[in-house]
């Protein structure tokens, strides 16, 4: 079906744009024009990111403006001034430099949408440390892994995930974890495990930033590949200039606004939009600690009367199954923006905005290795229902073609599918994965980064997501390496292979889904699929783990033993099975063939 | 539409269990009280829950609309909207 386009007209926008004529300001742009707005350290000490999103509006004409309203699940509401978040946030940092962390050094975090999170990423950047944060849907075997990979020092976590976690259990093999601080511990457990509480209420609430070079380390963030363990995707400070000019373009971010992001910081999203470009921007932001709850997100809109809101596919669909019309029963008069991120904005998502919510609904499209948003629908400009729009000003994409010996092609006819590339230089692209220098360089080829998205232009420049080019698995927004999943299976004494493929779903993308076979001496059974199920969530925790397990005998192996997904998937979708020319044969074909 | 069944709030709050294992296996269910928060408590995703909702309407007959599920999250008030659905 075709999806007419959504035609904008400037007349009919509640609010002038900043960016009014798309293919103007790309042509004009350069980054220069962001250094300008930004404020960079007093006395030309460099750019730290805590700096523009908080110190400047706390010693400017913002210093009293509500920076973040934070919603409790149980009802409570904390306020916190663009003043109140630098005087924590400066505890927090003297609480780091106290302890001896300083700067370069890690700082993981674990903890669902508590005020504490948001101070000790804002804090941890004061230091010039590097912020870690961990999804706190994760399982022990994850945050082992990414707390090893990443150093970590310092984890920051309530007493609850400290607990469930296992994160005692796991210290012993985590050499360069120093402290674990408590967010609700009311005293010191030991001279390692702290009170943060106690500790903030001793530290002085007087920090100067020190001196920070705009290419030093200002957060990790780990993403998952198809083979082994994670990558830590390390950014910089300088990749401010990204957050403050996506917001200001892609989520038309004005002083007045009320800022909704509804990503949890344990993935960049929330990080990058969910605290750094808002707050760089001196707009009020909410904070949501609850789980998704459709009747409660129309009531936070309403009450909180959010303008801009940045939201999820995900989330959108959830809001698609309500039977009612929500402007009917909600004032949403004040919202005037919605953007999405984390998969594929499907076309009728995009109408039924347009139709339920009387706004169109802005996708766009980026990953964790380019730390903003970098290809997107703009307020002034057509959507294509289904589009993720045109590269933002500063960014060149492109179709590429991989050729033989490391070329690429620039495919410029329309409609021809191919890598998503951007050329590199923007100022928060990664700037390595952590102790991985071989995977970072296998990124890019012939002066290009190559996103392992597959996509397509059509004539008039909108890009147009096809899919991944790898067996990476993205569920609800967020990427699962298939690997990770299959080697925590075969830790359980009764698997003997097993094969991780993403499942289409309506609802969340991709359905993490397990194929298991099992060792001679077990047998298929329904409560043999509930443990292993158990086995998954408890080693990995509920945002990797699988959430349907198959068993089935002899799956299929290249010759050199590797699980075919590939091949999986066809099956599983009942597509054509494609080249199986490295298929293992099973004895009893083997057998044929050599007769 | 799918005809309600009679049950006894004892049969129904075992089927709620029963679903509830299926998607944390490794959860001890005695430890989940009347009042707490399932999802929660035992660590189920919105899309999880999303399912055990549709399947409890299977088993039982009574649908949940999106918009009410904030008011069936603890066993307790979702015994209670299904029993005086039913």
């Amino acid at each position: 079906m075709e999806w007419e386009p959504i035609r904008k007209s400037l007349q009919a926008l509640k609010v002038q744009p900043n960016l009014i004529d798309y293919e103007q300001t790309y042509r004009e742009f350069s980054w220069d024009s962001v250094a300008r707005e930004l404020d960079g350290l007093p006395g030309g000490r460099g750019i730290n990111i805590a700096h523009e999103a908080v110190d400047r509006h706390a010693h400017g004409a913002r210093r009293d403006h509500l920076a973040l309203r934070w919603l409790g699940k149980d009802g409570a509401v904390q306020d916190f001034t663009y003043a109140d978040l630098a005087e924590q946030s400066n505890r927090f940092a003297n609480v780091l430099r106290k302890l001896g962390i300083g700067k370069g050094d890690r700082v993981f975090v674990l903890a669902g949408r508590i005020p504490a999170l948001y101070i000790t990423v804002l804090g941890a950047l004061k230091n010039v440390s590097v912020l870690c944060p961990l999804f706190s849907a994760f399982g022990p075997e994850p945050i082992e892994q990414r707390l090893k990979i990443g150093d970590g020092r310092i984890l920051v976590t309530t007493e609850r995930l400290f607990k469930q976690r296992k994160i005692a259990e796991m210290w012993e093999r985590l050499p360069s974890l120093e402290f674990v601080l408590l967010t609700d511990a009311a005293a010191h457990v030991n001279e390692d495990i702290l009170s943060l509480p106690v500790l903030m209420a001793e530290a002085s609430p007087a920090f100067t930033i020190p001196p920070t070079d705009p290419e030093d380390m200002a957060l990790l963030h780990f993403t998952s590949g198809t083979t082994g363990r994670p990558k830590g995707a390390i950014h910089v400070h300088k990749a401010v200039y990204v957050h403050y000019m996506t917001a200001k373009y892609a989520l038309d971010l004005h002083p007045d606004d009320i800022f909704w992001c509804t990503a949890d910081p344990g993935w960049v999203t929330g990080t990058s939009y969910g605290i750094s470009a808002p707050l760089c921007h001196g707009v009020t932001m909410i904070v949501d600690e609850a789980e998704f709850d459709a009747e409660r997100w129309y009531r936070i809109l309403e009450e909180q009367k959010v303008t801009v809101w940045y939201t999820a596919p995900t989330a959108i669909r959830r809001l698609m199954r309500m039977e009612m019309e929500p402007l009917k029963q909600y004032d949403l008069s004040r919202l005037r923006f919605i953007a999405s991120v984390g998969e594929p904005l499907n076309p009728e998502a995009v109408a039924w905005g347009m139709k339920m919510l009387k706004l169109p609904i802005h996708d766009n499209w980026w990953q964790t290795e380019t730390g903003g948003i970098m290809i997107s629908n703009f307020a002034a400009m057509d959507v294509r229902p289904g589009s993720m729009g045109k590269p933002m000003p500063g960014i060149e994409a492109a179709i590429v073609e991989k050729l033989e010996g490391g070329r690429v092609r620039v495919v410029t006819e329309p409609y021809v599918e191919g890598h998503l590339a951007l050329k590199p230089g923007w100022p928060s692209m990664f700037r390595g994965y952590l102790h991985d220098e071989e995977r970072y360089a296998k990124c890019f080829a012939d002066g290009w980064y190559i996103s392992g998205d597959l996509a397509e232009l059509d004539e008039d420049g909108y890009f147009w997501f096809i899919g991944r080019a790898d067996d990476i698995i993205k569920t609800a927004g967020h990427m699962v390496g298939p690997f990770e999943v299959e080697s925590a299976l075969l830790e359980h004494p009764a698997v003997a292979e097993a094969g991780v493929i993403g499942v289409p779903d309506p609802m969340i993308g991709e359905v993490v889904k397990a194929f298991v076979s099992l060792k001679p001496a077990y047998k298929p059974s329904e409560e043999l699929r509930l443990e292993l199920l158990g086995w998954g969530r408890t080693k990995l925790g509920s945002a990797v783990a699988p959430k349907m397990i198959e068993f089935q005998d002899n799956l299929p192996k290249t010759r050199s033993g590797k699980i075919m997904r590939r091949l999986l998937k066809a099956r599983e979708l009942g597509l054509p099975e494609g080249d199986v020319s490295t298929l293992e044969k099973s004895a009893e074909e083997e057998e044929k063939v050599a007769h | 539409m799918i005809a309600t069944k009679a049950m006894s709030k004892d049969e129904l709050h075992q089927l709620i269990l029963n679903q509830l294992r299926g998607l944390a296996p490794e959860a001890d269910l005695d430890d989940l009280r009347p009042h707490d928060d399932i999802r929660e408590t035992l660590e189920i995703d919105s899309f999880d829950f999303l399912n055990f909702l549709i399947a409890l309407n299977k088993e039982v007959g009574v649908e949940i609309p999106e918009k009410d599920y904030g008011k069936v999250n603890t066993l307790e008030n979702l015994t209670a909207y299904l029993m005086a659905r039913m």
